[in-house]
């Protein structure tokens, strides 16, 4: 009798730890239900070559906005790529040191920031000097965000490299410098640009780091100087307002973020999986 | 000895007369033509013996061959593997534990298990052995509770060196102190069976030698069925030995005839250290 | 060699500018906020009055918003969290494992905006049927409160929630990995239940899972935009799950570029820099919290009778 109680006990407590996937699967349910049904209408042609309307006429799209979010990724990229990659090396190649140390340390915080606060920092640097919203503080806001995630990736990535690889470079006479950069990097590039991959999704989704550095821009822009629109802070704009029309083409855009971010999890994978699968399963 | 043809392996198990020692007792656990499979792959092949009560029975054989998987049927412990597969029948004091409506849960505390590398949980040394105690419910006051846990200590050895810190961690303690703590904890519940794979293995040779006198002490009030690679401690601690190769049982008999004159050659070239 | 260290020295300075980086956050955030902080002092936080026109800023009614709405998020959603990672890494079968965490992963990558979105058009109409709903007799308790506005404190920590739940249950798992065997194993072979296994498995963990959960913690802390979309934005100190409030990063995020006057985009900035160290801080006890769980526990030598070697 006793045990047949602690049974029970263990079966309901399987079943609350399956139901609370349940619990969990429902808002993302519904999130790209209400994003899919919502969004899909509003979704045409126009809606990617077109610039927005004036205020309260229907219809127009997103261009201006779209251009922005890839010129802000692009400049983010540009500036978190290197930094982040190069910070990973010396982690991993003089992992122990205090430096080394420091730079983990320094980026697993950095990683922890709350984006607005990095926006409000861009914008002490960038934006109150020249008195100027820009593409540029944008972008550096955003390249701030990537640069732990590339720099802990490429870190985890190195660490798993055999030694045997890199005494192999140096036993032919190759320099440390030169033994990282063509041999070992090369070996797990796959892994970074995976990493790289996922950084871009994620900070292509961020609105708060934009709100005060690039602000946002009703014209056409592809000028890093002036402040430029971008998805993010457009569906806020269009979110908040009282215009239908607006709310429409918030779904609109929602739907192509959500749909971006899926496409990049899924690359994601299949990349990881192809790469253990050439290497029969073990880095 | 009756002759035998000049094969390096017997093609099938041993005659059921070998798995039956001479005492002509009922036998504690009673394992019928037993196969296990990790999915595809076969681990044991049609293993038939039977265990005796208050003897310790030792199975020796290479790295490889099955022992401690075998030993883990025994108790169900290979039931957390996914995808395995058990064909035969492990009878336990008449009953098969493989059987339907089996509950595993009540099986475990009647066959208890000794880990090669000890494995206290991150608590105090008292909490240790009184863990099994407190969830199977076995004890109905705070006093019955503190005297299991004596009991338990002081069966393996180990209470004069704690009783005056039982409420310290018992990470704390060396590795041989931990291993009889984990000996203690597993006999708090009051196993019929108690299983050990390679108790000793982790241990220095004075820590073995403790925990081989131990095991010597234990047997008289339980059945104890050792896995071990090291032929010597077969040899100075069982009075029964099966030897395996390749998950087949090869020869089960007296320890003293498997090593002074064993019928098998196989089993003689493994005890002569010709191979393994 | 003379390669080798030019490498290091170059690589070396990329670090150094990554460590300076996060200081001149901090830095800068002091600087542009200083007007405040020497204009009120500590004040600024004990104040409810946020009022821009007369150039009195109190911050209070930001702490509270944002302690609220994240503890109440952190109740909602570390059992789910848990539960979903005990699931993935314990109780599912193999091949439900991947997918399960794909899934997770999915609603980890959703931008806040689109929680904020969906906040907005859907959740909040629910809410409001649910605040409508309420009887009366629950009404009359602080704690439910107010109109049926739909937005507010409950809303918050709904989203709130759910954003976390994916992150903490992320990091449970990694940390439940970690939990050598054995220790299941040594419970089963006592006759432990499922249950009773993964208890010993959690207990082993626990500092690793409350870690954990403290960084779910840290990052409701910092989430802007899907809050600032559902919670009201209105400054008031309220015990009530109806009430609009405000926290400290909706502030920041709605009246930033309007701040008129150097002392107004001070006081956001000051609000900024606790934001900074609060985050800095528990993100920081969550991660060393982390960390302990696997450094191997002291052996002291337990020290035997002299008689006897150590054993």
């Amino acid at each position: 009798m006793r045990l047949d109680g602690r049974q029970l006990l263990s079966n309901l407590f399987v079943l609350a730890c399956g139901l609370s996937i349940l619990v969990a699967l429902v808002p993302l349910v519904m999130i790209l239900f209400f994003v899919i049904r919502e969004g899909a209408q509003a979704l045409n042609l126009a809606f990617f070559t077109q610039m927005p309307k004036p205020v309260g006429e229907a219809g127009g799209g997103m261009l201006n906005a779209f251009v922005g979010t890839l010129m802000l990724t692009g400049l983010a990229a540009l500036m978190a790529v290197p930094i982040g990659i190069l910070a990973g090396i010396y982690v991993s190649e003089y992992k122990g040191t205090t430096l080394a140390t420091a730079v983990r340390f320094a980026a697993d915080t950095l990683n922890g920031v709350p984006s607005i606060v990095i926006g409000i920092f861009v914008y002490g640097i960038a934006v109150l000097p020249f008195r100027q919203f820009s593409a540029l503080a944008g972008g550096i806001a955003l390249g701030i965000m990537m640069i732990p995630i590339i720099a802990r990736t490429t870190e985890e990535l190195l660490l798993l490299v055999p030694s045997a690889m890199r005494e192999g470079a140096l036993a032919l006479g190759a320099t440390r410098a030169r033994a990282v950069f063509s041999v070992i990097v090369p070996s797990v590039l796959p892994g970074i640009m995976t990493a790289v991959l996922l950084a871009l999704a994620r900070v292509a989704g961020e609105t708060a780091p934009l709100l005060f550095t690039a602000f946002n821009n009703r014209f056409f822009s592809t000028d890093p100087g002036q402040p430029i629109a971008s998805v993010t802070v457009q569906v806020f704009t269009y979110a908040i307002s009282p215009y239908a029309d607006w709310h429409r083409q918030a779904w609109a855009g929602a739907l192509v973020l959500v749909a971006f971010v899926f496409v990049c999890s899924l690359a994601a994978r299949v990349v990881t999986a192809r790469v253990q699968r050439r290497r029969g399963g073990v880095a | 000895m009756t002759a035998r043809p000049t094969v390096s392996l017997p093609d099938r198990a041993p005659e059921p007369a070998a798995t039956a020692p001479a005492t002509g007792v009922t036998p504690k656990i009673d394992v019928q033509a037993l196969s296990f499979y990790y999915g595809a792959k076969r681990a044991l092949d049609g293993i038939a013996l039977r265990i005796q009560p208050h003897i310790v029975t030792a199975f020796i054989g290479p790295s490889g061959c099955g022992k401690s998987t075998f030993l883990r049927t025994l108790n169900r412990m290979n039931d957390v593997i996914p995808d395995i597969r058990v064909e035969g029948k492990v009878l336990l004091d008449g009953e098969d534990i493989y059987g339907t409506g089996v509950n595993v849960v009540q099986l475990r505390r009647r066959v208890g298990m000794v880990f090669q590398k000890s494995n206290p949980f991150p608590k105090s040394i008292f909490e240790n052995v009184a863990y099994g105690l407190r969830i199977n419910r076995l004890t109905r006051s705070r006093s019955e509770l503190a005297g299991r846990v004596e009991e338990s200590l002081r069966q393996a050895a180990l209470w004069d060196e704690v009783k005056d810190r039982l409420q310290e961690s018992a990470l704390a303690l060396s590795g041989g102190q931990q291993q009889r703590l984990c000996i203690a904890r597993a006999l708090a519940v009051k196993p019929d069976v108690l299983l050990m794979d390679e108790p000793a293995s982790a241990l220095d040779p004075i820590a073995t030698q403790r925990i081989e006198e131990l095991i010597y002490d234990l047997k008289r009030a339980y059945t104890i069925v050792i896995v071990t690679h090291n032929m010597q401690q077969a040899a100075r601690v069982s009075d029964q030995t099966a030897f395996f190769w390749l998950g087949r049982l090869i020869e089960y008999d007296r320890t003293d005839r498997i090593f002074t004159a064993p019928a098998e050659k196989l089993t003689e070239d493994y005890v002569t250290g010709r191979f393994g | 060699m003379h390669g080798d260290r030019w490498f290091r020295l170059g690589i070396g300075a990329v670090g150094v500018l990554l460590v300076a980086l996060v200081a001149a956050i901090g830095v800068e955030l002091v600087r542009e906020s200083w007007l405040s902080i020497r204009a009120f002092g500590l004040g600024f936080w004990t104040s409810r009055d946020w009022d821009p026109v007369s150039g009195e800023f109190g911050a209070l009614p930001f702490i509270w918003g944002t302690l609220y709405s994240s503890v109440l998020a952190l109740l909602l959603a570390t059992p789910v969290a848990l539960g979903i990672a005990i699931f993935i890494s314990e109780l599912s079968p193999r091949w439900l494992r991947e997918p399960l965490t794909f899934v997770t992963e999915l609603l980890a990558a959703i931008p806040s905006i689109v929680y904020g979105l969906w906040g907005i058009f859907v959740l909040v109409p629910l809410v409001r049927q649910l605040e409508v709903h309420t009887p009366d007799w629950l009404r009359a308790l602080p704690l439910f409160s107010g109109p049926p506005l739909g937005v507010g404190m409950l809303a918050a920590g709904l989203v709130l929630a759910v954003m976390i739940v994916p992150f903490t249950s992320a990091v449970a798992r990694e940390v439940l990995k970690t939990v050598p065997a054995a220790q299941r194993e040594g419970a089963y072979a006592l006759g432990a239940t499922r249950f009773e296994a993964i208890r010993a498995a959690l207990f082993f963990a626990r500092t690793g899972i409350i870690g954990a959960v403290m960084l779910g913690f840290g990052r409701a802390l910092g989430e802007t935009m899907a809050v600032t979309m559902v919670i009201g934005n209105n400054p008031q100190v309220s015990l009530s799950l109806f009430a609009p409030q405000y926290t400290m990063a909706a502030v920041i995020a709605n009246e930033f570029t309007e701040a008129t006057g150097d002392l107004y985009l001070h006081a956001l900035i000051e609000i900024g820099l606790v934001l900074f160290i609060v985050t800095l801080i528990v993100n920081l006890a969550s991660r060393l919290l982390i960390w302990s769980m696997n450094r191997p526990p002291a052996r002291r030598r337990v020290r035997a009778a002299p008689a006897e070697a150590a054993a």
